[in-house]
């Protein structure tokens, strides 16, 4: 399984700022790599145009979500209150509107919550309990003041020892390779 | 957790505002510090859960008890049938409206201090939502039925009467307790990571922690996907902020009831749940500042700003008072003038009804003053009595609108029995209780927000 995981690295190095890392990414990517990921404690504002990685569709996919909610909300209203079990209350229209808007509301809003959480973590295939960078020596540096950048398997330019030398002149504070790789 | 996409704002600090982040701790130093309390055998903390798991013991019996006899043991009658059950509830669920405002509504509008003090706020909401949500079941009166607020097709061929305010109030607390609950867990994730990585912590910990951290491992592509779907349910939560209330007011103004059926109940409710909320956090937050020696992350500034929130709302506050009796008088209803002009002012809850004007309205006052408002121990004490007049305020709206309504015949006074007052007492112990669990149990300063919070300010060479 982990052999075929595209989040897989390969060669990994470890650096002492946020500043440096950015630099080195954009260096790795100005050589040619192509699928290189960066991990760090806290979200990086250089990272995603660093790696050039494409602006994800969530938000679209979360509108969907909450909008599918709000139909199914006002659905269930209209259908129960209205249709299956229509009640005339006062000789009022049996179709309240106005009365089905704070629900619909209520319903869409819980619907786009879930949709957004879910529409984080399946695309990132979490939640998971094992990852081959957990296997990296000293990763565990990354949740507290380190800033790690990986080259990913199945990256074009990547060679174990020309990658090797290239990310020695980038200085790091050490260079890893996660053992399964080995 | 609000990682908000950040521009470079020229943010320049003027005298007016005390740093968010005292001194210049490294990244590692923040990470020892904002967990320690995980480690701590302080005390004062089991003495403090003694205390709180005895009101809770408390609110299990009288909870049992009500069950078991029925609500005949509350000082229910007709026509006070809602009494103190409904002003626990919405005293509870305005408590919680202040989190989110905090949490949500100040990361859209990328105010820094919010970092330090949102996840406080946030589980402060949660729990003030369990406790909010146990007393409509309670006064249900036969609460095994409560499931039938769900419209699921029954056996008895009908539905929930979705007319009715009271299942938009169900979905309401539901949808927002769902929501403040993902949120919440969200923006723990990161953290959740960082103490399993962290080997002093032990084992058995890290393990279970590890277990609720995903897999978290902050490459830049989750990264990326965290910080957009965070922002989109702070988005989501914000108005809910504003819906919540708005559907509790709905089940007072729907009814025709004099001091009840007026257009002003949503901003109204909702100004006073923020209030509310705003000194519930300062109740917690300054006692929690001093004995944890936060006062780095936890700097004046937190509580200059939660001050001038908390007087603002006051005001907000002040001016619905203002306007409804207003309403009341312009409407021309000598009913709604009797509630508002002789009732309340002069009728039997009067003293109560002075007192909560004395508490909401001349409290907040003491804001204005810029060293007062940074006293921790000034500020404690308004927030406690802006509590007991927010307590007593929903009480007057309750109990003072319901004991004098068309019918001078119908006219009952009320009284609370000791079973009310236990199962009050006891909410505030499980309150205190889960709170108490969760400084013990979970990082309540967000470790990996701070820390980013301390970059952002290096990088604009702020003096942070």
């Amino acid at each position: 399984m982990s052999r075929d995981d595209p989040t897989r690295p390969v060669i990994l190095a470890e650096f002492g700022s946020a500043e440096a890392l950015i630099a080195a990414a954009t260096r790795l990517r100005e050589l040619g790599y192509r699928r290189l990921e960066t991990y760090s404690p806290y979200p990086l504002d250089g990272a995603e145009a660093a790696l050039s990685l494409p602006r994800p569709r969530l938000p679209w996919v979360v509108l969907a979500g909450g909008l599918l909610g709000a139909a199914l909300g006002y659905a269930v209203q209209s259908y129960t209150n209205a249709r299956d079990y229509p009640l005339n209350v006062g000789g009022r229209p049996l179709d309240s509107v106005p009365a089905w808007i704070p629900l619909t509301f209520e319903i869409g809003i819980l619907a786009a919550a879930i949709t957004a959480v879910l529409a984080l973590l399946v695309p990132a295939r979490l939640p998971r309990l094992w990852h081959p960078v957990f296997e990296v020596d000293g990763f565990e540096s990354v949740t507290d003041d380190r800033f790690w950048l990986a080259v990913l398997a199945g990256d074009p330019r990547y060679d174990p020892e020309r990658t090797r030398r290239e990310l020695e002149a980038l200085a790091p504070l050490r260079i890893a390779r996660p053992e399964a790789t080995t | 957790m609000g990682h908000a996409p950040a521009p470079a704002l020229p943010h320049a600090p003027s005298a007016d505002e005390p740093p968010v982040l005292l001194g210049r701790p490294t990244d590692a130093e923040l990470t020892d510090r904002l967990l320690a309390p995980l480690r701590s055998r302080a005390r004062a903390w089991w003495l403090l859960v003694a205390l709180a798991a005895g009101g809770t013991l408390l609110f299990i019996a009288m909870s049992v008890y009500t069950f078991v006899a029925g609500i005949g043991l509350w000082g229910n009658n007709i026509p006070v049938a809602w009494a103190y059950a409904i002003t626990n509830f919405v005293w509870w669920i305005g408590i919680g409206h202040a989190g989110t405002f905090i949490s949500a509504f100040l990361l859209l509008l990328q105010q820094r201090w919010r970092a330090s003090v949102n996840r406080i706020a946030e589980a402060m909401t949660l729990f003030a939502l369990v406790n909010a949500a146990l007393f409509p079941v309670l006064h249900l009166g036969r609460p095994w039925f409560a499931y039938w607020l769900i419209p699921y097709p029954s056996t008895m061929g009908v539905w929930p009467q979705f007319r009715s305010a009271l299942p938009w109030d169900f979905a309401a607390i539901l949808t927002y307790f769902t929501v403040s609950l993902l949120f919440w867990y969200l923006g723990l994730v990161p953290d959740l990571a960082t103490i399993r990585d962290r080997a002093h912590l032990g084992l058995t910990r890290r393990r279970i922690y590890g277990l609720f951290a995903l897999g978290w491992r902050g490459s830049a592509r989750h990264w990326q996907r965290y910080r957009i779907a965070y922002g989109l349910l702070a988005g989501l939560a914000t108005p809910l902020v504003i819906s919540v209330h708005s559907v509790v007011s709905m089940d007072f103004a729907t009814t025709q009831l004099p001091g009840w059926h007026s257009t002003i109940f949503p901003p109204y409710f909702v100004a006073g749940a923020l209030y509310s909320g705003f000194a519930m956090v300062l109740t917690l937050l300054i006692p929690l500042r001093r004995i944890y020696r936060l006062e780095t992350v936890i700097t004046e500034r937190h509580l200059d700003s939660m001050g001038k929130l908390t007087l603002a709302m006051g005001w907000i506050l002040i001016y619905s008072y203002a306007f409804e009796a207003f309403l009341a008088w312009y409407g021309g209803s000598g009913f709604e003038r009797y509630t508002f002009l002789v009732a309340r002012t002069r009728g039997p809850y009067a003293v109560l009804f002075w007192i909560m004007i004395a508490c909401n309205g001349l409290t907040p006052q003491l804001l204005w003053s810029r060293r007062l408002r940074r006293s921790p121990i000034v500020l404690f004490l308004a927030s406690l009595a802006i509590q007991a007049g927010m307590w007593l305020e929903r009480f007057i709206i309750i109990v003072a609108s319901l004991n004098r309504d068309f019918l001078p015949s119908s006219w009952r006074l009320y009284a609370p029995t000791w079973v009310d007052w236990g199962l009050l007492l006891g909410s505030l112990g499980l309150f205190l209780l889960l709170f108490l669990l969760f400084l013990r149990f979970v990082p309540f300063i967000p470790v990996s927000e701070v820390k980013h919070l301390r970059h952002e300010l290096a990088r604009e060479g702020l003096p942070s």
